[in-house]
């Protein structure tokens, strides 16, 4: 209750005069107050709206930004008040919490951006009054889990694999994602079939089928066709403990895989085929071994890998685990209470089927549920009116917690639809942002193009460029000079590299390289390993923008050893013994995508610009664009 | 069966609900006080106009309803002084300012001891303490008032204090006061012996100006 205690501090320290005759030692010497002391009326100003309020009031929280003197940054003199570029709705809640001491959420804005603001003005989320916290909090766990989830759904789904992942990484992950690679895809599919025909087959061995010749009783067909079902059975069987072991293979960690559910329901299916090998046939076990082919049925459960429902519903029912145990308790109190009762009505009757208080269960449990076999019915009038009171209760009873369950369960459903929705509407989002960015980052190089081409008309260039523009491209051009390399396009670069690490001379149209002749092509810019880095990366890199991946600029990050000292001079001349660093650098490229391919003209009169890689550069973008993107590449 | 017998105990239940309802609603209504106009208490205080009303903004805010009961009294003075328990103090606190004994503090009550504790003169200050040290409004101090006072001022410290509080310390604090204070060593200290016995002391009436310019 900070605001009670700034206002009634001056009460405070009058009423310790009554400590005065009573003090041993001399008091000590108040501290000096330099500030007004008159109240005054402040303006703020946000984004237009002019809020007017005493100085005191925002002073009664010092520990904010308006309490505090970091509003003075704020302060307009010309207009002598304080303005804030920011959402003036917002702002009055904000203000309200000045002046009443409570904050309040409203309840129709968006939650981070309610965070946002209170983070502004260094007010602490935790004084929500009581009235509106839960609000709050319900809203703030529901936005983090839907964050949760697509930073989730993000790394798990389009996520590139490390370049240096193990066969069991890529193992686990073509299981954990099988739409990664056509491999994974056929396997889930060829499981799934083998589940479906397991469970088939196990549905089908009971049914009776014709007798065979020569005998008139009926057979099920399990009997009759033992020797196919069997092998059926194997293979399924064998194709599930393969796969079971390949996963317990790829497990980054295998006691937290054993222990999952889904490792188990996968142990549970392939048991009782290996127990049933390993029994013997006689005939006081194969008992036992009838009930351990009833477990053979679990194998449905590993559809749930399959179906995304019914992941939803187990984790619903799993997150619904209270309301669950409610309802089971209260069922078994109501069956135990009815049960007794029902019992003791009906004891006296002749040929009551209600024996004793368990078999009066049954009764009661139908009952409740309202499904009424029959097969017990009372008899007496008090079993008549009891048995009615407990069929009431019970439509009651299960009404209670379902509502509960369902809500979870829509809830869930929902979160999932959204994720699924989201995925799909972000490739289309990243397309269309990744067009947007397009026409900023081209301009540079345009720009150089134009500058180069004639220098002397500068005036061209200058044309509908903003300051903004003009500032960026001078950066750029400033970190040109500085690794004294230049920026170049992605298939002038990648079409060197292959060339030069074969060995043999392009015939390239630039001025340089005809200049520069024989020398370019020895040591090629990327030796090999390089080169197939650089392969890799082009084609995750264009993968990766196809499929519209979340980091626009791929930057790789350069590792140079040892940078010998590259003169322009002595990069033209001595490219025989430059190694040009590719051999321990990984270099990475930034993507750059132009949508209009630079002027063709291949100009001879170029003036000796610093080329990093010899011979390669702007003129060579004459040549036709497949992809339309461009790499910077640093050596 | 058991929802019979929870039909019927929530019918009670919903009787009993009505009719605190109706007492609290009586009790709101009832108090809401409205302080005499500012001309007149600044007739009455040593307070200038704009002095009163940033008290009475403050006053206001805090306690919409325009009085302040015991409880909220205590609680308000306790913020000051989260060490220990500073409610005893705040009690004897409470009766002092509510000089007319109405049970809650009006504006005007409030104001009138500030006014006192921050602009009266010395023997005024010194007036108002006495009554605050005098408990039963007898006129006299005597040892046992002295000792529940000194007491609930150490309350205030807390356990954890340097030197560590021994428990006749308030006794002989109240020993040294009255060894000061009781010229004719009767046992009870009078208004006039009280202020006489302050004016002696140097210390007391230095620090009595402390507080001149808290407001």
């Amino acid at each position: 209750m900070a605001a009670g205690v700034a206002t009634w501090l001056p009460f405070a320290r009058a009423a310790a005069v009554g400590w005065l005759p009573l003090a041993k030692k001399t008091m000590p010497k108040p501290p000096v107050d330099n500030s007004s002391r008159s109240d005054e009326i402040l303006y703020v100003n946000v984004s237009g709206v002019r809020f007017q309020t005493w100085k005191n009031t925002l002073d009664r929280y010092p520990d904010t930004l308006l309490g505090s003197s970091e509003k003075e940054f704020f302060y307009n003199e010309d207009t002598q008040e304080y303005f804030f570029d920011r959402d003036p709705e917002m702002f009055r809640h904000i203000l309200n919490f000045y002046r009443t001491g409570k904050l309040h959420y409203p309840r129709h804005e968006c939650i981070q951006a309610f965070d946002e603001e209170l983070a502004f003005y260094g007010i602490v989320p935790e004084i929500i009054g009581d009235c509106c916290m839960e609000e709050y909090r319900d809203r703030k766990k529901e936005n983090q889990e839907r964050l949760a989830e697509d930073t989730e759904a993000n790394e798990a789904m389009d996520a590139p694999l490390p370049p240096h992942s193990t066969s069991r990484e890529r193992l686990w992950r073509a299981f954990e994602n099988p739409h990664t690679s056509t491999m994974a895809l056929v396997f889930y599919y060829v499981t799934g079939f083998f589940i479906a025909v397991s469970v088939i087959a196990n549905v089908v061995e009971t049914v009776p089928c014709r007798p065979p010749k020569g005998s008139v009783k009926e057979l099920p067909c399990g009997e009759k066709y033992q020797l196919a079902f069997f092998c059926m059975d194997t293979a399924c069987v064998l194709i599930f403990t393969f796969e079971y072991l390949m996963r317990l293979f790829a497990a980054p960690s295998r006691c937290k895989f054993m222990r999952s559910v889904m490792s188990v329901i996968d142990v549970v299916a392939i048991m009782p085929y290996y127990i049933g090998l390993v029994m013997p046939e006689n005939e006081d076990v194969s008992g036992a071994f009838v009930t351990l082919r009833v477990f053979r049925v679990f194998r449905i459960f590993k559809f749930s890998r399959h179906s995304q429902g019914l992941r939803i519903l187990g984790y619903t029912l799993k997150s619904c685990a209270s309301e669950l145990g409610f309802l089971l308790f209260s069922l078994t109190m109501a069956i135990i209470i009815f049960a007794t009762v029902m019992f003791y009505a009906e004891k006296g009757t002749k040929g009551s089927t209600f024996t004793s208080i368990p078999a009066s269960f049954w009764y009661t449990i139908v009952t409740m549920t309202t499904l009424g076999y029959g097969d017990m019915v009372p008899n007496t009038i008090a079993g008549k009116i009891f048995g009615s009171i407990c069929s009431l209760s019970g439509v009651l009873v299960i009404a209670l917690p379902v509502p509960v369950i369902v809500s979870n369960f829509s809830r869930i459903y929902h979160q999932n639809q959204r994720a699924d929705k989201m995925r799909a509407q972000q490739k289309v989002r990243l397309a269309r942002i990744r067009m947007a960015k397009k026409g900023t980052t081209n301009a540079f190089l345009q720009y150089k193009e134009d500058r180069d081409r004639d220098s002397d008309s500068t005036a061209l260039c200058v044309k509908n460029k903003s300051a903004f523009e003009h500032q960026h491209h001078h950066l750029l051009h400033c970190l040109e000079k500085t690794t004294n390399h230049e920026f170049t396009d992605e298939m002038t670069y990648s079409e060197l590299c292959m060339t030069e690490s074969v060995g043999f001379r392009t015939s390239r149209s630039t001025s340089l390289s005809s200049q520069q002749g024989a020398q370019n092509n020895s040591t090629g810019c990327c030796p090999r390993r390089a080169r197939r880095r650089a392969a890799m990366r082009l084609a995750n890199s264009t993968v990766s923008v196809s499929r519209g991946s979340v980091q626009e600029l791929d930057t790789l990050h350069v590792k140079t050893t040892s940078i010998p000292p590259q003169t322009r001079s002595s990069l033209n001349a001595q490219a025989d013994d430059l190694k040009l660093n590719c051999g321990e650098q990984d270099f990475t490229a930034a993507i750059i995508s132009i949508p209009t391919p630079p002027a063709n003209t291949p100009d001879e009169s170029l003036p000796p610009s610093p080329a990093p890689i010899p011979g390669i550069l702007r003129n060579t973008r004459a040549t036709a664009y497949t992809h339309d993107t461009v790499k910077i590449s640093s050596l | 069966m058991g929802l019979v017998m929870g039909t019927f105990s929530m019918q009670s239940k919903q009787v009993n609900y009505h009719k605190d309802k109706a007492d609290d609603d009586l009790e709101m209504t009832m108090v809401c006080h409205r302080p005499e106009g500012l001309d007149q208490l600044e007739a009455q205080t040593n307070f200038s106009k704009r002095e009163l009303q940033v008290l009475y903004r403050g006053f206001k805010n805090e306690c919409p309803s325009g009085v302040v009961n015991e409880d909220t009294f205590k609680q308000i003075y306790s913020q000051f002084f989260p060490h220990g328990d500073a409610s005893t103090y705040a009690h004897y606190l409470f009766n002092a300012f509510d000089s007319a004994h109405t049970g809650s503090i009006k504006f005007e009550d409030f104001v009138t001891a500030l006014s006192i504790l921050l602009r009266g003169s010395v023997t005024e200050k010194l007036q108002w303490t006495f009554n605050l040290y005098d408990i039963n409004r007898d006129g006299y101090i005597n040892k046992e008032e002295m000792t529940d006072i000194v007491r609930a001022i150490y309350d205030m410290m807390g356990k954890y204090t340097y030197p560590v509080l021994k428990t006749d310390a308030p006794k002989q604090h109240v020993d040294a006061f009255f060894q000061k204070m009781d010229k004719n060593r009767d046992g009870v200290v009078t208004l006039d012996e009280f202020i006489l016995s302050c004016q002696e002391d140097e210390n007391i009436m230095r620090s009595l100006q402390l507080f001149e310019n808290v407001i």
